[in-house]
């Protein structure tokens, strides 16, 4: 019964997809202005960051199937790259944010030429191991990322003259760097280069006998997803003013997963959900902080069981992570 | 005749297992041209070879005048060689129409930067496989499922449709594996029709198939493998004749 309602929502949701897309802009829009309560609009701001990180995530996971669960670290090297150029450097921070995601990108070319040929469950392997190098020479090379005491200082950043410090201001700098991901994102999606990413997902094999250079094109998938998860990570450094190695742990990772997990991979709005869902929701029962990764974990166990293609996804998750090879 | 596709001394050996073994043919511009053979005969792994999908372990391949021996299988597409798939490789969880779409890959030209801008490039190409993949589903009758989900399609169409994504990427060969397997009479026939019907376009066609009656119907040239070894290379009545086809089909 339950089910059945949400079923005819998620029908009438995808019938009038443009008006509610409409809506949900003017909403996110008021929503500071009506939101006077600092710590809602913290979470607010927040909130919209993890829906960015998700949806970089999903673009790798969800869109070309690589299982990439070490996406923290490409989070982490966008936070620190972030830090570390605008501790030094007086530069205007879009232009910091730029660089961030642009070496986050980077990374994921020299971990992607190695190991995207792997196939399925080894990609995600070093993906994971990659994750742990990057948190552990954070926590070690002390000259450029001062160890476990962090960088403190992140300077507020500012435009036209104007110090963007408040938590409105952070509101509307997240809202404008992910209104312009997903607009990329469904952009790139529904072209020659998104429909390469998929039938890679699809069929790697009969993806490549159309003519698309599979390693090329996960390559480029990885790049682009990993940049916006470098972006989020110089966002977080600027709306925290700090950053500490504890942040990037893989638990981050598993969280991203998780989102992506829930709202359905392989859409848009499918992390936009999940995102928004797993970050609000933990916070709902705050008193048990501790125990959030019990919500996560009970969150996956019952999508998979019970809608294994997400809330809002289209496309069964393939429990089986080793493909087929047959001929 | 000049030859399109031909191999030399091909071998390929998994482990001891001798799936192909020195197997020399050659396919003529313009034929229809059957591989027929016992199950395991090595039917599959000679078009996986042909098409890159795996490596040889010895011997030569070529295409018109070049050589592609170990080319990957998307340098051999953009060669002009296509081909559909035994166990149906489709893009499932795409739509029909998508399904198509990606054929055109190596026609168009967008790229991410394009798209993000959405420009004349975008706007050109996309049209462009939107109207020729529209075409494309005309042509094997399922213009009315363009936006079904391609899993969603009966066992026929998923192989009428696999046909259709190969013809995107404008092949001169097509190599088909096993197009009527699983049909019935009646879709047997159409796709016959439609291989010919391409075929008389100018398309080489190569097929493998284990109805005799399609292949010995319709096939310029037939070549016989067993074990992975060539038994025969000869037209229908060439090799019917020949008594160790007989022999490897019927026994002593």
């Amino acid at each position: 019964m339950a089910a059945n309602i949400f079923e005819k929502i998620i029908t009438n949701i995808n019938k009038n997809k443009l008006k509610y897309i409409f809506l949900l802009i003017i909403v996110l829009l008021i929503l500071p202005f009506v939101v006077e309560n600092q710590y809602v609009l913290h979470i607010a701001v927040l909130t919209l960051m993890y829906v960015l990180l998700s949806s970089s995530l999903n673009v790798i996971v969800g869109y070309t199937g690589q299982y990439n669960i070490g996406h923290v670290a490409f989070y982490a090297i966008g936070a620190y790259t972030a830090a570390i150029i605008s501790t030094r450097f007086n530069l205007n921070f879009i232009i910091v944010i730029l660089i961030s995601g642009f070496v986050a990108s980077l990374f994921s070319l020299m971990l992607g030429i190695p190991t995207l040929r792997l196939r399925g469950i080894f990609f995600a392997f070093t993906t994971l191991g990659f994750a742990e190098i990057t948190r552990l020479t954070i926590l070690n090379w002390r000259s450029l990322t001062r160890g476990p005491f962090g960088i403190p200082g992140v300077p507020i950043p500012q435009i036209f003259g104007m110090r963007l410090s408040t938590n409105t201001h952070f509101y509307f700098m997240i809202f404008i760097l992910l209104f312009l991901m997903l607009l990329m994102t469904y952009r790139i999606i529904n072209s020659r280069v998104g429909r390469a990413w998929i039938s890679i997902r699809e069929d790697e094999q009969a993806s490549a006998s159309m003519g698309v250079d599979t390693f090329k094109y996960k390559i480029m998938n990885l790049m682009y997803g990993t940049f916006w998860a470098g972006v989020g990570g110089a966002f977080f450094a600027y709306f925290a003013g700090y950053v500490s190695a504890d942040s990037f742990i893989l638990d981050e990772s598993f969280r991203f997963f998780a989102m992506v997990l829930v709202g359905g991979t392989g859409t848009l709005a499918g992390p936009i959900l999940g995102g928004a869902v797993l970050t609000i929701l933990p916070q709902v029962f705050r008193s048990f902080a501790r125990y959030q990764m019990i919500i996560y974990g009970v969150a996956i166990l019952l999508i998979i069981h019970y809608k294994p293609e997400g809330l809002l996804g289209g496309r069964t998750f393939k429990r089986d992570l080793s493909e087929s090879e047959d001929n | 005749m000049t030859k399109i596709l031909s191999s030399e001394n091909l071998c390929k050996y998994f482990g001891g297992v001798r799936a192909v073994d020195q197997v020399d043919f050659s396919v003529d511009k313009g034929e229809i041209f059957g591989i027929i053979g016992p199950n395991g005969a090595g039917k599959t792994t000679l078009f996986n070879l042909l098409t890159g999908t795996l490596g040889v372990t010895k011997g030569k391949i070529y295409f018109k005048d070049g050589e592609i021996t170990n080319l990957p299988p998307q340098k051999v597409t953009r060669l002009g060689i296509a081909r559909t798939f035994q166990n149906i490789k489709l893009f499932e969880e795409m739509e029909v129409l998508e399904n198509v779409k990606i054929g055109f890959h190596t026609q168009t030209k967008t790229n991410m930067l394009d798209a993000v801008l959405k420009n004349n490039k975008l706007k050109e190409d996309e049209e462009k496989v939107h109207l020729e993949g529209l075409k494309l589903l005309e042509r094997v009758n399922m213009l009315d499922k363009k936006n079904n989900l391609a899993k969603n399609l009966s066992y026929g169409d998923k192989r009428r449709l696999e046909i259709a994504r190969a013809l995107a990427v404008k092949p001169e060969i097509l190599l088909v594996d096993e197009p009527a397997a699983g049909m019935n009479p009646h879709e047997t026939d159409e796709v016959v029709e439609l291989l010919e019907q391409l075929n008389k376009e100018g398309i080489t066609v190569v097929i493998i198939e284990h109805d005799m009656k399609v292949i010995m119907g319709m096939c310029d040239e037939i070549l016989v493998l067993n074990n992975g070894v060539k038994l025969a290379q000869g037209t229908a009545a060439e090799v019917q004749k020949n008594p160790e086809v007989i022999e490897a089909y019927l026994g002593k």
